[in-house]
């Protein structure tokens, strides 16, 4: 896809090896994410889609090659730097990964307690409460622990503690997996309408399931053995000609040969 | 007959030398694990005293090694009094010494017995909650969420506990010294018939207060050793459930056995300081 918009995430020639370079998890991966828009990246278990995501946020050093994240390169950035730029990211972890020892409202307003001492603990809970109220969860369920809700409220909880810092770059690591088909389709709606209501957000969601890609995507992404085989709109996804794309819509959207 | 003599020799490693390997990789591993530790330690020491301050999370953990063993270091610390005098005494009476019972009594405990037992029921305790709090917490990534969000998982999980271990542990071990004492003088005094005056007496002429320094200086060692071991442990924990039982195994057992070695040279270093310092 030829992208016009300005770049958020810029990944040159990745490669990471956990076992000193006698094998390649991502084999010199290059990959643009485009400013403004939800880019979905799919591909087949194992094909390195969270190790790139942690790669993004910094949690792993790349073996070789360079990530660029809002124009700056990780790899040269000190301690204080990082976390500048962490601010700017918020992340939805796969199973939302809430703090088990602090309630609701405190998981949402943690960042804020961190990051914005400035503030009073009534204006961090006053903003907390309405990042609560855009993912959806309602406030009788703000005093409860992370173990006394449902798999969906985990999700919410964990959408607003991402976006309790308006981050300008969002990550969602397989935000719908192990939820029904209602649940899911409800976290899809939730991403959708958080990126539109951040102008400027970018969004980048890594998944496995097809439906999602489609109904929340901008731009696809598809990973195959630690490299980018696809980049670009749904539709150019459907209508592509490699034969893994064409077999991997077939079985994700349920189409028969 | 070049090619002869090599297919005559035997190129299997023979079994000694198989088991030699098999240490060497063992020793080298465990050192590797033990400099990853000390620059651990190294670490989160250094950013407890770095913003943001980490004070109220340090209370907290104050709280919960300190104020929470109180309860069992006062059960033990009792019953290891009331038993080490009771040996103590039957001993010294077969040679006419129950006099020296109360020093012999105090110079165990405050030394020896006092900061080893704390550490070992608090590493158990406290040690064992913080390997299997941290390992569940990396293995749900809530320390990848940390660090995501911009906290230095280091700062904000390890350090305030490592150092309320340094600071809780000589407190609990002078629970226990006191403890300790006045259960092993009530039993000598109420039950064996010793006269409370001796008993007093022969502890202010034997006992020194370097000897009460001792035991707290290797106590404050101590906790730092099981808070870094076993969140040490912790932090790096995976692979699920069994990962945090593994981590918390390590963590405990570690800590314990380090307690024993560390005991031995923690008190020569001290013995040779004092001996200087004379």
């Amino acid at each position: 896809m030829e992208t016009q918009a300005p770049i958020a995430i810029d990944i040159k020639g990745l490669k990471k090896s956990f076992d000193n370079g006698k094998s390649f998890v991502l084999k010199g991966m290059d990959l643009e994410i485009p400013k403004g828009m939800i880019t979905v990246i799919i591909g087949f278990s194992g094909t390195g889609k969270s190790v790139l995501l942690k790669h993004i946020l910094g949690l792993h050093q790349p073996t070789d090659g360079s990530i660029h994240v809002l124009g700056r390169e990780l790899k040269n950035m000190n301690r204080e730097e990082i976390i500048a730029l962490r601010k700017k990211m918020g992340v939805l972890f796969q199973h939302a990964a809430l703090f088990d020892d602090m309630t609701v409202l405190e998981n949402a307003c943690f960042p804020l307690k961190e990051h914005r001492p400035d503030l009073s603990k009534k204006q961090r809970e006053d903003m907390a409460f309405h990042k609560l109220k855009i993912s959806g969860l309602d406030p009788e369920h703000y005093s409860k622990m992370p173990s006394e809700l449902s798999g969906g409220m985990k999700k919410r909880v964990g959408l607003a503690r991402a976006l309790a810092l308006d981050p300008d770059i969002l990550l969602y690591d397989e935000p719908t997996t192990g939820l029904d088909p209602i649940l899911t389709e409800m976290v899809d709606d939730l991403i959708n309408r958080t990126h539109r209501s951040h102008e400027g957000s970018t969004s980048v969601v890594v998944s496995h399931d097809l439906h999602a890609a489609f109904r929340i995507g901008d731009n696809i992404v598809m990973l195959d053995k630690g490299k980018v085989l696809f980049q670009g709109t749904p539709d150019d996804f459907l209508n592509a000609e490699l034969d893994l794309v064409k077999r991997f819509v077939d079985k994700g959207m349920g189409r028969k040969k | 007959m070049n090619n002869t003599l090599i297919e005559n020799v035997d190129l299997k490693p023979s079994w000694f030398a198989m088991r030699v390997q098999l240490i060497k990789v063992w020793v080298y591993k465990n050192f590797c694990v033990l400099g990853d530790i000390i620059f651990f330690l190294k670490k989160s020491i250094q950013l407890f005293f770095t913003k943001p301050s980490r004070f109220p999370d340090f209370i907290q953990q104050l709280e919960f090694i300190g104020n929470k063993s109180v309860l069992i270091i006062l059960l033990t610390g009792s019953f290891t009094g009331l038993a080490l005098s009771y040996q103590i005494y039957m001993g010294f009476k077969l040679v006419n010494a129950t006099n020296l019972v109360g020093p012999t009594v105090a110079l165990g405990i405050f030394k020896e017995l006092a900061p080893v037992l704390t550490g070992l029921i608090v590493a158990a305790r406290a040690g064992g909650a913080m390997a299997a709090q941290l390992g569940t917490m990396r293995v749900s990534e809530q320390i990848d969420a940390l660090e995501v969000m911009g906290v230095d998982p280091v700062q904000y999980l390890v350090s305030p506990r490592v150092v309320a271990a340094f600071i809780a542990m000589p407190m609990l071990c002078a629970i226990f010294d006191f403890i300790a004492i006045y259960s092993a003088e009530i039993l000598c005094v109420n039950v064996l018939n010793l006269d409370a005056a001796i008993f007093w007496d022969k502890i202010n002429l034997w006992l020194k207060p370097r000897s009460v320094a001792e035991g707290l200086i290797k106590s404050a060692f101590f906790g730092l050793n099981f808070a870094i071991i076993s969140t040490h442990a912790g932090f790096y924990a995976r692979g699920g459930a069994r990962g945090v039982g593994r981590a918390t195994n390590k963590g405990v057992v570690n800590s314990m056995v380090m307690i024993i070695i560390l005991n031995f040279f923690i008190s020569n270093i001290i013995r040779v300081y004092f001996s200087v310092v004379d």
